[in-house]
């Protein structure tokens, strides 16, 4: 096969991938009733970015966003924390029922979340949590996953440097807090990563376990939004594209290491 | 402090020749969290669906959910919405991120140019991607009608629209419930156009461990491009789709977030878009009927382990050929 053909193929698959994003970005900055005429071109006659302020005064969105970096950025924490303890006790230490329990929480991975909905939904409201940030953080604290990865990571770190460290007088926690935790900082990134975006992205149960505006993330908060009888389209595609651009930014500062965590995530779903 | 405690950690742990005591309180908080909401759940969630009551836990009623579940026209629609989602989405999206990744992998200039195109949509928030979609799909001023009144077709409602895909296709020759409806349809592209650079960064890291020289010679015994695909390419990586198999097939009976932000409002196009996990979360949330929700989820959670259990038996089959 010849080259352009390949390009040609490869650039109009491209255009189709974006040119929705590229249709948001422009609409965003065209007044109503240039937004509501039907047309292809993602280009605005006039350019009104006065928009992004409108619609940050249409419903309130910097609450939404503190709301969300909060919730994903204590998930993300908490994530990484739970992980390297886990991760390094199911690889490093010697204890009765190891390989049982690393089965237990290999197995929790096969729970279909539909079946976890009602019965934390209850649990939440035993706790007294609804409307709180706790119920959105906590349940999400540890995953299989995560454990996973870097119970592998700490796996391929040679055993040389544990006892060279044990010489020096180290003990598991110092070694793992001074030593095996920053020389496995590519499979951190990654959960924290992920653990961030997923937190990030998440709608269902936060639309369940929070009903106060105060409460809401952004997920939430867009969709309300949307709903919203006489929501301007413009306003909406400025809204859509504001909740985009975090997750946008993560990707193109961290694009290496999202491509190979999502390799290893789908191993996840 | 971190130093009195690993001191005091490794002392224990000499005395009884194991190091339990580190352990537990390395892998305590983790165990906690996935206990409390991720096996717990499993049994209460049981225990609810033997349960009555209205927006709160009632009175044991034994198998009564179990046969209104199966008694319910809605569920088994929403069964359906399910399977035809399932069967749209994964083919679309396994033979579109192959091909991408198959031309990708065979050019020189731009690669990651357009590798950060396709995977664009992945990374975004499907919330957010939902709204564009259906600011572009709105009968009245979105663009892909103006596309079809300058291609002198007639406007369609998109994803408000109950009528089948064939009914429209065919113009009304099969019968308006047949098949999956376009609105069902807008949701399979929706997802299809989002999911798609997944497959292809799999497909890619696939293509890159094929050794080279095993197309080459066949390129020196006569293969052509097809030949190629069909006898080296597409063998070796069929590992990788049976892995995209399962994940696809998980993710289709998971998915709510699309279905959600893209059918609110149209009363979920007469509930041709309602899925098996919208159904739970409209019966549970919205009419706060417990106890029919956690059947439907129980149903459904033995249903894809069922699912996961045959397909990693045929992938077991598969590699163990080899």
């Amino acid at each position: 096969m010849r080259t352009w053909p390949k390009y040609a193929a490869l650039a109009s698959m491209a255009a189709l991938m974006i040119w929705p994003f590229l249709w948001m970005i422009g609409a965003s900055f065209m007044d109503l009733a240039e937004a509501t005429t039907p047309s292809l071109s993602p280009w605005p006659r006039e350019w009104h970015p006065e928009n992004y302020a409108q619609a940050f005064r249409a419903a309130p969105f910097a609450r939404y966003f503190l709301n969300s970096l909060a919730v994903s950025g204590a998930i993300a924490a908490a994530v990484t924390v739970t992980s390297i303890m886990a991760g390094y006790a199911l690889a490093r230490l010697r204890f009765p029922g190891k390989r049982m329990l690393f089965a237990a929480i290999l197995a929790t991975m096969m729970v279909p979340f539909e079946v976890t909905l009602i019965p934390n939904f209850v649990l939440i409201g035993k706790l007294g949590w609804y409307n709180t940030y706790l119920a959105l953080i906590v349940p999400w604290c540890a995953n299989a996953f995560s454990i996973f990865l870097m119970r592998q990571a700490f796996l391929g770190l040679p055993k040389d440097y544990f006892d060279a460290a044990r010489i020096d007088g180290c003990g598991h926690l110092r070694f793992l807090a001074r030593l095996a935790a920053p020389l496995a900082k590519p499979a951190v990134v990654t959960v924290a990563l992920f653990a961030f975006l997923g937190g990030y992205n998440a709608l269902l149960w936060p639309l369940v376990v929070t009903t106060d505006e105060s409460m809401r993330v952004v997920q939430v908060g867009l969709t309300v939004f949307a709903g919203d009888a006489g929501v301007s389209l413009n306003l909406l595609m400025c809204a859509s594209a504001i909740v985009i651009l975090p997750a946008a930014a993560v990707y193109f500062a961290a694009q290496r290491q999202v491509q190979e965590g999502a390799l290893g995530a789908g191993i996840k779903a | 402090m971190l130093g009195l405690l690993d001191d005091f950690l490794e002392r224990r742990a000499r005395a009884r020749g194991h190091e339990g005591w580190t352990a537990a309180l390395l892998l305590s908080p983790a165990v906690a969290v996935l206990g409390l909401f991720g096996v717990a759940p499993l049994f209460a969630a049981f225990q609810l669906s033997l349960c009555g009551g209205k927006f709160a836990m009632g009175g044991y009623v034994g198998l009564d959910n179990y046969a209104r579940v199966l008694h319910n026209p809605a569920f088994w629609k929403s069964a359906e919405v399910t399977a035809y989602y399932a069967l749209g989405t994964i083919p679309l999206s396994l033979t579109l991120s192959f091909l991408a990744a198959w031309f990708l992998f065979r050019i020189e200039y731009a690669r990651s140019l357009f590798r950060t195109a396709y995977f664009l949509p992945y990374i975004t928030p499907v919330v957010a991607a939902a709204m564009v979609w259906r600011a572009l799909l709105n009968p009245r001023s979105g663009p892909l009608n103006a596309l079809l009144a300058g291609l002198g077709l007639p406007a369609q409602q998109w994803v408000l629209e109950p009528r089948g895909i064939l009914h429209i296709l065919t113009g009304g020759l099969a019968p308006p419930e047949w098949g999956p409806s376009l609105a069902l349809c807008c949701i399979i592209a929706f997802d299809v156009w989002h999911s798609l650079g997944y497959g292809m960064l799999v497909f890619l890291a696939g293509l890159s461990a094929i050794p080279r020289e095993l197309e080459d010679a066949a390129r020196i015994d006569g293969a052509g491009t097809v030949q190629v695909l069909r006898r080296i390419t597409l063998p070796l990586l069929a590992p990788l789709v049976l892995f995209l198999l399962i994940v696809g097939g998980i993710r289709a009976f998971q998915s709510f977030n699309s279905f959600y932000a893209l059918s609110q409002g149209g009363a979920r196009a007469l509930g041709t878009t309602e899925n098996l996990v919208i159904h739970i979360y409209s019966n549970f949330y919205e009419y706060g009927d417990w106890g029919y929700g956690a059947a439907v989820a129980v149903l459904l959670s033995g249903a894809i382990a069922a699912l996961s259990v045959l397909q990693w038996r045929l992938w077991g089959a598969r590699t163990s050929q080899r």
